[in-house]
């Protein structure tokens, strides 16, 4: 594995894959943060994946106690170059493949008919090039459980809105130039609202209080305005 | 029980910071000055992840209903104790029926109420810090408001004994402060340049820039928060023919958006970000820059990484001995 190493501040590491969005990088990126969710070490505090970068927050007093000649930073890089050619021939664990069911257009995606308008297709169209994409999380940021995903048809592509929406109901998918993505909590933003999801993509009470991890695949499936309401009760 | 009856400008309860779930894009929260809440947990017999309360400029009004043992650090925000004023950076027995008000705040912005026992709050994602965007965490996931009452949870040993030492002594009196406090050493908050290290894209910033980084001030706006200071001065501008990928960032991080003012990434600041990153205030300078309000200037000063960690580990030091100091006086 070709990594780059460079500090986020004096308490974390950014382990960089290569310098482009690839499926490689991101392979290695699962493999390492895969290691540390089966072996923990001590002195790693918690990690962040990114689109081409893995970052470690470390503890420094721990690290130091356990060692007093090399500094915090100097010693978990050589950690972890010591660990990245035990991981190249693993293989990466099996995705998984999660289903967000979308009701599509009326009042939970106002904005369909101007994605449709703008790239010369019908509303249904761009339902079906939006239902038959095979996407990936890259990571999730922005916001507790917003997943950054890769993989929408560039034929359903469009520029944000000039005047951002004050407020956008949590669910709400949307599309961001050649980007689409969940809103998991009802926040300001200027994306393309095509459908909403009645799942709860960020579940504070839960372990794992994102629905959605980096390295997950995700299927869109429109459903009817009933069954919206109907899951919706439900979750 | 303590009674908020005036809630103050913004008021939250916060504890060292939520850690395991970024991954999750969870920001971190907690105490922006996280020296200040760790010594006032300290003082009053507490772990230093024990709730606390985060007090912004202008304080709250507070009854309590109950005896307690309290300490207040940070910024200097006046404290009074019906009508008296209170040092900070000790531990003071409070009687019940008594009331905690502030006045014209002196020095600093922020300042942290810890009380033996701590405040009751339920633990959300392994922590008790109001995460005030996702309405999670602290009280009801908001700040305070006036009415609020908040439980205060039993005393450890050591909390037990200096509360009633400091009880003993104050006789009839409504509250009475120990006769030793926090050495100034520790507490004070000299005028000295923050410290920064460069980040991954300083030098991707054009010359011109990457000196007025350094030579000239840099004001905080007043649309400035717990997420992040925005800041004013000399524009910053990047100049790289690589596109930026976002990636993670930290408490600390210095990241410059495309219309060259910077932003200063604090305790409630996202997980990730994709904006060129000029630099990173080291963390031992965090505490300093918790206490800079709206309007003040910060001048920036260039240290190297290992400089940083090497700043971080002395000070832990120095924090380390302060606990077991008060540890000798609490008992």
């Amino acid at each position: 594995m070709n990594a780059h190493f460079y500090p986020l501040g004096d308490q974390a590491v950014t382990i960089e894959f290569g310098d482009s969005i690839n499926e490689e990088s991101h392979q290695n990126i699962r493999k390492l943060a895969a290691f540390f969710d089966e072996n923990p070490p001590g002195w790693l505090i918690e990690y962040i994946p990114a689109f081409a970068s893995l970052t470690l927050f470390y503890n420094p007093l721990f690290i130091r106690k356990q060692q007093k000649h090399t500094l915090p930073y100097e010693w978990v890089v050589g950690e972890i170059k010591a660990l990245l050619p035990t991981l190249t021939h693993k293989r990466a664990n099996s995705s998984r493949t999660i289903e967000i069911p979308v009701c599509y257009g009326q009042k939970y995606g106002p904005d369909l008919a101007h994605v449709a308008e703008r790239n010369d297709l019908s509303e249904e169209e761009v339902i079906h090039l939006h239902t038959n994409g095979d996407y990936l999380v890259y990571m999730i940021g922005f916001a507790p459980g917003f997943p950054y995903l890769g993989g929408m048809d560039k034929r359903i592509q469009a520029p944000r809105k000039p005047d951002p929406r004050l407020r956008i109901p949590a669910g709400s998918v949307g599309i961001a130039g050649e980007q689409t993505g969940v809103y998991p909590l009802e926040t300001p933003g200027g994306w393309q609202l095509i459908g909403q999801t009645p799942l709860r993509l960020f579940r504070p009470e839960d372990a794992s209080p994102s629905l959605l991890k980096a390295g997950d695949r995700i299927r869109f499936v429109e459903i009817s305005e009933r069954e919206f309401l109907r899951l919706k009760e439900e979750s | 029980m303590i009674h908020i009856q005036k809630a103050g400008l913004l008021t939250t309860v916060q504890d060292l910071g939520r850690f395991g779930f970024k991954k999750h894009g969870v920001v971190t929260s907690g105490a922006m000055d996280q020296e200040a809440h760790l010594i006032s947990n300290w003082l009053v017999g507490n772990n230093p992840n024990t709730p606390t309360l985060e007090i912004t400029l202008m304080g709250p009004v507070i009854e309590f209903q109950e005896d307690a043992l309290i300490a207040i650090c940070g910024g200097n925000l006046s404290p009074l104790i019906e009508g008296d004023a209170v040092e900070c950076w000790k531990p003071i027995f409070v009687r019940k029926g008594t009331e905690l008000r502030f006045g014209r705040p002196a020095s600093g912005f922020r300042a942290y109420l810890a009380i033996g026992g701590g405040f009751n709050i339920p633990s959300i994602m392994d922590s008790a810090s109001t995460y005030m965007r996702a309405q999670i965490g602290g009280y009801e996931g908001r700040p305070l408001e006036d009415g609020d009452r908040l439980s205060v949870d039993r005393k450890s040993p050591s909390s037990e004994s200096l509360f009633n030492v400091l009880k003993e002594k104050a006789d009839r009196k409504n509250f009475h402060a120990s006769n030793w406090s926090v050495s100034e050493e520790l507490r004070s908050r000299n005028n000295d340049p923050i410290r920064v290290i460069k980040g991954r894209e300083f030098d991707q910033f054009t010359d011109v820039s990457q000196d007025a980084f350094t030579n000239e001030p840099f004001t905080i706006d007043s649309k400035s928060d717990r997420m992040g200071y925005r800041l004013n001065g000399q524009k910053l501008k990047w100049e790289s023919d690589s596109e930026m990928i976002s990636s993670a960032v930290s408490i600390g991080t210095i990241q410059v958006p495309s219309d060259g003012n910077p932003i200063l990434l604090l305790a409630d600041s996202q997980t990730t970000g994709g904006y060129p990153r000029m630099a990173h205030v080291i963390t031992a300078d965090l505490p300093k820059i918790a206490q800079m309000k709206p309007g003040e200037d910060i001048h920036f000063q260039i240290v190297s990484h290992e400089e940083a960690q090497q700043l971080y580990l002395q000070r832990q030091n120095l924090l380390r001995h302060l606990e077991l100091g008060i540890r000798t006086k609490t008992g």
